[in-house]
């Protein structure tokens, strides 16, 4: 396969076309169509998780039932990431043309933004939208309504089940699966929740085509997508970037000069040393040779004056908050990785006890309840793995 | 309609179970034992604690049976390496923020994660001991509960059991994270909220985190003390369940020997609750009957239904959570309450003994029993009727102490004296029993005839369903009732708080058709009490409940008013039921408390 | 104390007594006195039908719902990791400096109280802090000082 090159994209921030334009074309045309596009597309939920998001579409809209219901998770809380909070402050009508797409495609005539805690100073701008965007949806004669639903402040929430059980007035903790979101979830309802960006790409493919789309990126992990760049970088800010990029070529364009690895994925990524930035590719789990990772969008960046025990340390320390509790491997297990690195560090443990906290950590990949509690260790063990002396000294 | 099948490999046998099963079921039926722990057969999946994990070819991570349903053409592995690596990493985990000073623990050898751990051979030492910087409390607040957070494990059976089973909602779960544990409201004192005491909670812990308040070393300083006289009253439901607690299987009746067993102990007197439960039904019979004639004949604004007082788990969840219908409540005491009040007045005037040196002792299957002995309107007797109460469990481990092989032990029998007991009485143990026990001596009351039910049996009121009704028309009633004539007399029987709570909700839009409603806080009644052996389960209740019914139909007496003992303190000592005596002793009142 | 009974009705009321609502009234009867007491929890409990430890249970399980007294104004200072790697602890000691208060505590005026939160998806921009709902970022030492003097000003 060629050498992906690290490509500029603008589709989610173009102002090539009005939403409402792409609307007025795409509401006329049969459903199953839409779907049939998403699908060809490959487009994958770019909240992190990267489920083709076409044939999350289509197992909502085979379901018979009175009420469902579409969501759009803006419960972006995964450390490094910001994309989301950009979308709706600059193009928030396109994640709303999405949501009417979404709508349009399953019969859901009821819609929600589940927006985080922290991004409260958007509302006044967002209820603003949703006016215009309602006096739209008569204009299409779509039965359409969407509301704002305001967090409370955990990351958790942006897990989809958890952030359903939220909006019923729950603690936010993630749900048995199956049932799955698209055949039980608002109050038992099918239930489609998709990422902010995941909706404006779903609109822009009805723009550009699914040919055009899946044209960029490579096999499996097709398209482009929104990178949050952060950490030891004089560019740090929002990029909308082809998949498939190397991270040596993401490093060459964002890096100091100086870096010594990437967390890509946030804290609960992996940390990518400098050895492996030749062949770690940025995009869904195979396809490319050589180690591809997904990401939410978060490329943290540490140069060679950062510590990775204290970035490790703050990671965990996150997740020791963050994790919901209700599971043993990722309530006590992240509580255990935290004091485990502590006790190496002040030498009451030796160092081979990184091995045990190791296993542990393979047993918290597969024994956690939920995709979160599943990949709160990987931070963990790519850096312990590429930066042990660290840890120690 | 004929089921779906799903057909799956189980550890390399191939097998067909219906649609919906979860792959614990499954392996269950099997025969191939999958760990659990924040499984229970009473409660909703919760999937939390994750040792039931299996390994399913082709997925990427380990799902936990017990919340995973089979799917076709699955291929689980129950014990493969990976399986066991993972077990025993969450054990540890578990483990790691558990008080292990099992030595020293009430649940010790009776404890889900010991035995796992055990099973596991789980080390200590492998994790760092996180209790060291939690800020944990034992909560010892409450006369009937005790609350240890170094003991909990989160897996939330408890908070199921408040919330499902019995609608309490006391426990919940708070905070997350670390941080995250089963609280009360803002993390008050067990003894200020609206637990109903009922210990539901506490025999669905796998540990000892939820244990009853304990009394037994009070006990056995009180047996010492030759100045005392201990008397002791066990509850109909303590001799079917005692069995499980010294080495028997579920459902075996120990009534003689425990009778022994409690002689051995030293008490001075070995009494039967199953007296003033027959006491307790000539009151409550005569009130109900006094209800429906003030209603009919005099016109009078009373409240109907009337429900049963016996359960305090059900006085005091009605008292928080349904204040205004107190007056629904009948009047009457506990037959636990009732012996204790007689004990230090018309027993010691009887015996001759100082009413100050009884130390009035009962055994229970419950333990909010603990909490009704300790409330100030049990002072009848013009000091604390009844002194310490002891669970089923208590009695177990002092009869464990005592040295005494139980089993070899020759059936003996209660005193004379407040000893004496009748079927009737008997099945008060099982959901139902107070309900058939007042309509066996009611109805004949009323009539001057036997219950119209084959063999004494009114089997309509009897089974496990949650909520069950009853009619009974009555006619040719004698003359003094006339006003009843006629009349059909409609009754429900309910179990389990929420079970309550349902009944009440209707009472309160106004669609309650009953005369009389009994209400018993516990799943399958007194049988499954908060202060029974653990481990509970409906098959176990079962069992319990079946001895119950079979010790009734062994009996001579099978009519409360047939008890000797009950139509001797009426002549001797209370005159008629709902006299001034016992409303002295035998009656009381109910409080509003809060709802947090 | 009327007044407060009343609007935590009036809340209820707006949304609706259905369970789903509970994070919207939570929400709203927090801004009467910016944290939620125990009274208000037992009474949106007791407004919805629901059970005060489960009301409680479900408020402490998120960040924003504050379950203890609080200043008129809530600083947030973002911990996570590219805050951090920007000096969001030399901000947390200008805050402490200009209001000398530490962390976790309350202004002896009752203005300002000074906590920490989990990343506020600015980090690009970082440091960064919310005060209440509005986001401050590129943070110095000099900044923050400024911001206070504002917030006193107003």
């Amino acid at each position: 396969m060629a050498k992906q090159k690290l490509k500029r994209v603008d589709l989610i921030f173009s102002k090539d076309c009005t939403c409402k334009d792409i609307l007025a074309v795409a509401l006329k045309r049969p459903k199953e169509e839409i779907v049939k596009d998403l699908i060809d597309s490959g487009l994958k939920g770019r909240g992190g998780a990267g489920f083709p998001t076409g044939l999350k579409w289509k197992m909502a809209m085979e379901e018979k039932s009175n009420k469902k219901y579409v969501i759009c998770n803006a419960d972006e809380g995964e450390p490094g990431t910001f994309k989301d909070r950009e979308i709706l402050d600059r193009v928030g009508l396109k994640v709303l043309g999405g949501m009417a797409l979404a709508s349009y495609v399953t019969g859901a005539r009821e819609g929600f933004i589940y927006l985080r805690s922290e991004y409260k100073f958007l509302i006044p701008k967002l209820e603003n939208l949703l006016e215009k965007f309602h006096v739209w949806m008569d204009e299409f004669d779509l039965d359409f309504k969407v509301n704002l639903f305001i967090g409370g402040g955990a990351y958790v929430c942006g897990e989809e089940t958890s952030l359903i059980e939220s909006m019923e007035g729950k603690r936010g903790e993630p749900r048995n699966k199956p049932p799955y979101p698209t055949n039980q979830g608002y109050l038992g309802k099918p239930t489609v929740v998709n990422n902010v960006e995941t909706l404006v790409y779903a609109l822009m493919i009805m723009y550009i085509g699914s040919e055009k789309f899946k044209s960029m990126g490579f096999e499996g992990s097709t398209g482009s997508k929104l990178f949050s760049v952060s950490g030891d970088t004089p560019k740090a800010g929002i990029y909308e970037l082809e998949l498939g990029m190397t991270l040596e070529q993401f490093v060459k364009e964002f890096g100091d000069g100086d870096a010594k690895a990437v967390q890509v994925g946030g804290a609960s990524g992996f940390c990518v040393p400098r050895k492996r930035f030749k062949e770690t590719h940025i995009g869904y789990q195979g396809g490319l040779e050589g180690f591809s990772l997904p990401t939410g969008g978060s490329m943290m960046i540490f140069n060679s004056s950062r510590s990775m025990y204290n970035v490790l340390h703050n990671y965990l320390d996150f997740f020791e908050e963050e994790s919901c509790g209700q599971c043993t491997p990722c309530r006590v297990g992240c509580q255990q990785l935290l004091k485990g690195v502590e006790a190496v560090k002040r030498g009451e443990k030796s160092q081979k006890y990184l091995d045990d906290l190791l296993r542990l950590s393979d047993t918290m990949k597969l024994t956690a309840k939920c995709g979160l509690g599943q990949s709160v260790a990987n931070s963990f063990s790519s850096i312990v793995e590429n930066f042990r002396e660290e840890m120690i000294y | 309609m004929a089921e779906k099948m799903i057909k799956l490999t189980i550890d390399g046998k191939v097998i067909s179970v219906p649609e919906g099963t979860t792959l614990f079921e499954a392996a269950k039926l099997e025969k191939v034992k999958i760990p659990t722990l924040c499984y229970h057969q009473d409660l909703c999946v919760a999937g939390n604690c994750r040792v039931c994990v299996v390994e399913v070819e082709g997925w990427r991570v380990l799902p936990a049976a017990c919340a995973t349903p089979a799917m076709e053409g699955m291929v689980v592995f129950t014990n493969s390496p990976k399986v066991r690596r993972a077990r025993k990493d969450v054990l540890a985990l578990l483990v790691s923020e558990h008080s292990t000073q099992c030595t020293t623990c009430y649940r010790s050898t009776n404890c889900e994660l010991q035995e796992l751990a055990a099973e596991y051979n789980i080390d200590n030492e492998i994790y760092l001991n996180l209790l060291k910087d939690k800020t944990f409390t034992v909560d010892d607040s409450s006369w009937a509960i005790e609350k240890d957070e170094t003991k909990c494990i989160r897996c939330q059976r408890c908070v199921r059991t408040c919330a499902e089973l019995q609608k309490v909602n006391a426990l919940d779960v708070i905070k997350k994270g670390a941080d995250m544990k089963i609280a009360t409201f803002f993390d008050t004192v067990m003894s200020d909220v609206v637990c109903t005491n009922c210990g539901q909670c506490i025999n669905r812990c796998p540990t000892g985190a939820l244990t009853e308040r304990r009394y037994i070393d009070e006990i056995w300083e009180a047996i010492g003390d030759p100045n005392k006289h201990v008397a002791v009253q066990t509850a109909p439901a303590v001799r079917v369940a005692l069995g499980e607690m010294l080495g028997y299987e579920p459902g075996v009746r120990v009534t003689g020997k425990m009778a022994a067993a409690l002689k051995h102990l030293g008490f001075d007197s070995v009494l039967d609750t199953d007296f003033s439960a027959d006491l307790t039904i000539m009151e409550e019979g005569h009130e109900l009957i006094d209800r429906l004639k003030r209603k009919l004949v005099d016109g009078e604004d009373v409240a109907l239904p009337m429900f049963t007082s016996c359960s305090p788990g059900w006085i005091k969840f009605i008292e928080h959570a349904y204040p205004d219908y107190l007056d629904h409540l009948s009047t009457c005491k506990s037959p636990q309450q009732m012996f204790g009040a007689l004990l230090k007045t018309y027993y010691a005037d009887k015996k001759k003994i100082d009413p100050k040196s009884i130390v009035s002792v009962s055994v229970m299957p419950c333990s909010a029993k603990k909490y009704e002995a300790k409330r100030i309107e049990m002072n009848d007797s013009g000091m604390q009727d009844v002194d310490y109460v002891m669970t089923t469990r208590e009695l177990g481990h002092m009869i464990r102490q005592s040295g005494v092989n139980f089993k070899e032990l020759k059936d003996g029998n209660f005193d004379k004296f407040m000893g004496d007991s009748t079927g009737a009485a008997v099945i008060f143990g099982a959901t139902g029993g107070v309900m058939e026990a007042a309509l066996r001596t009611a109805y004949e009351v009323l009539t001057g005839r036997e219950v119209p039910f084959d063999g004494l049996k009114i089997t309509p009121v009897r089974g496990m369903e949650g909520i069950r009704e009853a009619s009974i028309k009555l006619e040719n009633v004698l003359p003094d009732f006339s006003f009843l004539e006629g009349i059909e007399v409609k009754v429900a029987i309910a179990h389990g708080l929420t079970n309550a709570a349902q009944i009440m909700d209707n009472l309160v839009i106004g669609e309650s058709p009953y005369h009389f409603v009994e209400v018993m806080a516990c799943p399958g009644g007194c049988i499954g009490g908060g202060g029974q052996p653990i481990p509970t389960n409906a098959e176990i209740r079962k069992a319990r409940a079946a001895a119950i019914y079979d010790e009734d139909e062994k009996k001579v007496l099978r009519k409360s008013h047939e008890n000797p003992d009950v139509q001797r303190i009426y002549k001797d000592f209370l005159g008629k039921p709902l006299g001034h005596k016992s409303h002295e002793l035998l009656h009381t009142k109910y409080t509003r408390r809060e709802r947090v | 104390m009327r007044k407060r009974e009343s609007a935590i009705r009036a809340a209820v009321q707006k949304h609706g007594k259905e369970r789903k609502n509970l994070l919207p009234v939570l929400h709203e009867v927090k801004q009467i006195n910016n944290y939620l007491s125990r009274s208000d929890i037992s009474e949106i409990a007791a407004e919805m039908g629901l059970s005060s430890a489960h009301v409680y249970g479900v408020a402490s399980f998120y960040h924003f719902l504050d379950l203890e007294a609080r200043g008129q104004n809530i600083i947030w200072v973002c911990k996570t990791i590219s805050c951090y790697m920007k000096g969001s602890n030399d901000i947390m000691l200008a805050l402490e400096d200009a209001l000398k208060i530490k962390l976790g505590e309350t202004t002896s005026d009752g203005k300002f109280t000074l906590l920490q939160t989990n990343c506020i998806g600015w980090c690009h921009k970082g440091p960064a802090m919310l005060i209440n709902d509005h986001p401050y970022t590129d943070l110095t030492p000099e900044k923050v000082q400024n911001i206070i003097d504002e917030y006193y000003k107003k």
